[in-house]
Order: structure tokens, then C-alpha cells, then sequence
């Protein structure tokens, strides 16, 4: 990597809590409306998101170009590092080959996710009203649900132990003490956020966002998302 | 004690050692098998003495004695770091008697192998070097005696300056490989060792700022490995994390021209 990497990788930690992080609080808030209030919540939740001002200024400098840096970035660090979790199987050296490897499996997820809901936005083929009902044809199929739990969990690791990791790098957790108590916090993170994601793709499941629109419909044999 | 080692030798006991053995620096490596006659208190290097003494593995045939570095044998020098089935640690204090048969010896594979169990360390001074780990006294004229150092900083110090530059801690470190430049954990305790002697502390900065290029801290990816196989117990996490707390502390200051 050109440049210095000591301030790619402190760029690619901060990036990972300011903005990533907060933007996954916010996606599994308005993801939980669908198991508070159903179809109609989330309609509302998505109406609200993209009533806000300058929206596409936030999703670009908010959300699309940090994940692209974080992401590139972390496949990088991922290739520079072993796994030599079988000659020292201590906890934190499988957190450490888990971080890599969920890292791996979210980049993945997290691009065939986008590419299902947010490009087809974009692409015209369906519209905001139809996220919930997009969302419905994609988890009614076994193998995407199967698919998006094993995302959810990988991506809810990669959150937890990288704030645990973050609080570390940048000085906050220095001794073993400070350490471990924000392990426990962390895990309790990652236990919370992963039920919550996955209560709103079980309420995604539900017979009311099935919507035979005609929009839905095209997009489930053309996309053959489900 | 002449008794037992007469008794245990005549009783015809033996140990098994396989051998990770390599004849030049770009030979391939191959394993070696070898019996030695059991002693009482034996540790690996005197195993290896004793490869040494009559070099015949275990078919009986003769063949190039083992070679290993070892000096102070006693824990302090560092030189005889090795892989003991699996495990990266000191050859001297590898008891015998606590080893599981057949011992698996290796050599430190992160580091170049010269021949057999000897490797080259030098990485590990050249960033001793970088890094500065020592503290400038000389001047033009008498200086003076220096600031007072605390006892209660001086003792945790001490426990920082225990390290004998073995190696253990790079060879466990999932980090240290040929695809990155990472400097290690032993370099950058020996940073906050030195940046917190009173008169060390005077080049603090210069020191910070060499683990904030290239190969410096940023390397590092809290595995904690480090930490479990430090043969002195030294708290090389609690380094490193001090350490990020002065670098990042650092860079807000040099961009806020503080």
C-alpha cells in the first residue's frame, strides 16, 4: 500500500464506529419496525429515512464510500494476516482469525444485500414502497434466509469485536482489566443486535409484506432473487 | 546422583526427539529422528549435547550432529528460542520430564533459518535500532545527573525490561509475516520502557513517531498471542495498547500543531 500505513489503518478503524457502526444501529432500528409494526411500520420507518434532507449527500459520504474504503481496505489487511489459530487456540486468537474471516463473509453479503434492495432502487425496477415487500420474496426463500442469517451473524461479530477491537487500538482499553470487561460488554452487543436482525427477517417472512405487485414480481424472475 | 544416572541408563530408558532439521539456508527441511539415554533433570539442550556427543539418529546411523544456539542457560539471553511441540519457547527451561514423547523440535520459522534449529534474529535488533530503544546521555560537556525516577513507575519498568529479545513473541504473532512489515510486540514495549525513563522520555516523540510509519504499530491486529507466550511474563498487550494511546495521542497533537 502507498502512503503511510499507520493512518490508512487508523482511517479504516475509525470508519468502522464513525459512520459504519452507527449506520448499522440505525438499519436494525428501522429494520426492528417491521417486527413492532409490521408491513405498515416499516413503510413508515423507509418513508421517514428518505424524507430526510439531502439524503443522497448522506448515503454517499455516510454509508457508500466509508464501506468501500473499510471494505477494500479490510480484504487487505485480511490477506496480510495468518490464521494460526491451531497452534495457539486461545480466545482472543480466534477472535482474531473470526474478525478476518467475518469480515470476508460480510463484504459479500453486505454487496449481494445492496445489490438486491438499494441497486434495484436505483436501477428503477422497484421503488422505496416495495423495499418490505423485496425484502419478503427474498427470506421466503429458504436458501436467501439461510444465506442472509449466517450475513447477519458475521456482520453483527465483525461489529462487536471490532468496536472491542477499535477501543484498543486507539488507546481507550489499555489494561488486561479494561479489556476484558469490554469483551463481556461486546458479546452481550453482539447477542442483542444479532436477535434483533434476525426478528426482523423472521417478521419479514410474514404474509403481510407479500405483495404480487407487478414491480416485485418482475424483479423476483428478472433478478432471480428469490 | 552418579547412582540414578547409572540406574536410569542401565534401566535402558530413552527419549524420542523428532528434529526439524535444514542443512544451509536454502536447503529444504526434513525430520530426523534421534534416542538419546534418559537422565535425570535433562532438559533440551542437554538432549542436544548429547546428539552432539554421539551423533547417530535412530536407526544407528551416523549423521551430521543437531545444530541450536544456547548461552546463558538460564532463561536470560534468548538465544535458544524453538519451536517444542509446537509451542515457541526456550530450549533451557524445557524440562524434560514436563515434555509430552516424542518431543517435536522446530525451528523459529518467521525468522531466516541459518541450519537446523539456529535462526537469524537480526530483524529483531535492526528495530531496536529504528525505534531507538536506548537512552541518549552523551553531550559536549557534563549534563548532570538526571531526573529522578519513581519507584512505583520503576517497577513496572522493570517487569518491560525483562525482555531478552528472544523471538516468542513474534513467531506467535499471526501478524508477523512476509506479507506485512510489522515491527513486533518486543520493539514496541521496548518504546514505552524507554519513554518512561525521565531522561529516555526526553525523545519520547521520535520514538512514537517511528511506530507511526510503515511496519509500526498499526500492524498490529490484537490477536494477543504475544502476551500468552512471553517466557517473562511481559504485559506486551498492555504495551501495545499504552503505545496507541501515546501515538494516536500524538497524531492529534502533530495535526493540531499542539
Amino acid at each position: 500500500m502507498k502512503g503511510n500505513s499507520y493512518y490508512s489503518r487508523r482511517i479504516h478503524s475509525l470508519l468502522g464506529v464513525i459512520p459504519l457502526s452507527m449506520f448499522i444501529i440505525s438499519h436494525m432500528l428501522t429494520n426492528f419496525s417491521a417486527v413492532e409494526g409490521g408491513a405498515e411500520g416499516f413503510k413508515a420507518a423507509v418513508k421517514f429515512i428518505n424524507g430526510l434532507p439531502i439524503v443522497l449527500v448522506l448515503e454517499i459520504v455516510g454509508i457508500w464510500l466509508p464501506l468501500l474504503f473499510h471494505g477494500i481496505y479490510g480484504l487487505y489487511i485480511a490477506y496480510q494476516s495468518n490464521i494460526n489459530t491451531g497452534q495457539f487456540q486461545y480466545g482472543r486468537n480466534w477472535a482474531f482469525a473470526l474478525q478476518r474471516i467475518s469480515g470476508v463473509i460480510t463484504f459479500i453479503f453486505v454487496a449481494w444485500h445492496v445489490y438486491q434492495t438499494r441497486i434495484q432502487v436505483l436501477l428503477g425496477n422497484i421503488s422505496y414502497g416495495d423495499l418490505g415487500a423485496t425484502m419478503n420474496a427474498i427470506v421466503t426463500n429458504n436458501l436467501y434466509f439461510f444465506f442472509y442469517m449466517i450475513g447477519v451473524v458475521a456482520s453483527m461479530f465483525h461489529f462487536s469485536n471490532g468496536m472491542w477491537a477499535f477501543l484498543v487500538s486507539w488507546g481507550i482499553t489499555v489494561g488486561p482489566r479494561a479489556q476484558r470487561f469490554s469483551s463481556y460488554v461486546w458479546m452481550i452487543v453482539f447477542v442483542i443486535a444479532t436477535g434483533m436482525f434476525m426478528a426482523s427477517l423472521l417478521a419479514f417472512r410474514g404474509d403481510e409484506f407479500k405483495d404480487a405487485s407487478a414491480a416485485v414480481e418482475t424483479l423476483r424472475t428478472l433478478a432471480n432473487i428469490g | 546422583m552418579a547412582e540414578t544416572t547409572t540406574a536410569t541408563a542401565a534401566a535402558g530408558k530413552t527419549i524420542k526427539f523428532i528434529i526439524t532439521r535444514q542443512d544451509s539456508p536454502d536447503a529444504a527441511p526434513y525430520t530426523e529422528t534421534f534416542e538419546v539415554p534418559y537422565r535425570a533433570n535433562m532438559n533440551v539442550i542437554s538432549a542436544l549435547m548429547e546428539i552432539q556427543r554421539s551423533p547417530l539418529n535412530a536407526e544407528g546411523k551416523q549423521t551430521a550432529p543437531v545444530c541450536w544456539e544456547s548461552n546463558c542457560l538460564e532463561e536470560v539471553c534468548g538465544a535458544c528460542s524453538m519451536i517444542i511441540n509446537g509451542k515457541p519457547r526456550q530450549a533451557c527451561s524445557a524440562l524434560i520430564d514436563k515434555l509430552e514423547q516424542p518431543i517435536r523440535l522446530e525451528p523459529m520459522r518467521t525468522f531466516p533459518v541459518v541450519r537446523d534449529l539456529v535462526i537469524n534474529r537480526e530483524r529483531m535488533f535492526n528495530a531496536l535500532k529504528r525505534v531507538k530503544a536506548w537512552i541518549p546521555i552523551d553531550g559536549t560537556y557534563d549534563l548532570g545527573p538526571g531526573p529522578r525516577m519513581a519507584e512505583t513507575k520503576r517497577q513496572w519498568a522493570y517487569e518491560l525490561s525483562k525482555c531478552m529479545t528472544c523471538g516468542v513473541c513474534l513467531e506467535a504473532c499471526p501478524n508477523v509475516n512476509d506479507r506485512t512489515s510489522f515491527i513486533g510486540p518486543a520493539a514496541i514495549s521496548q518504546v514505552r520502557l524507554f519513554n518512561a525513563h525521565p531522561t529516555g522520555e526526553m525523545n519520547k516523540e521520535e520514538r512514537l513517531e517511528t511506530l507511526m510509519e510503515d511496519g509500526g504499530i498499526e500492524g498490529c491486529g490484537n490477536s494477543q498471542n504475544c502476551v500468552r507466550a512471553c517466557p517473562k511474563g511481559i504485559p506486551l498487550t498492555t504495551s501495545i495498547a499504552a503505545i496507541n494511546k501515546d501515538t494516536t495521542k500524538h497524531m492529534f497533537k502533530q495535526w493540531l500543531g499542539m
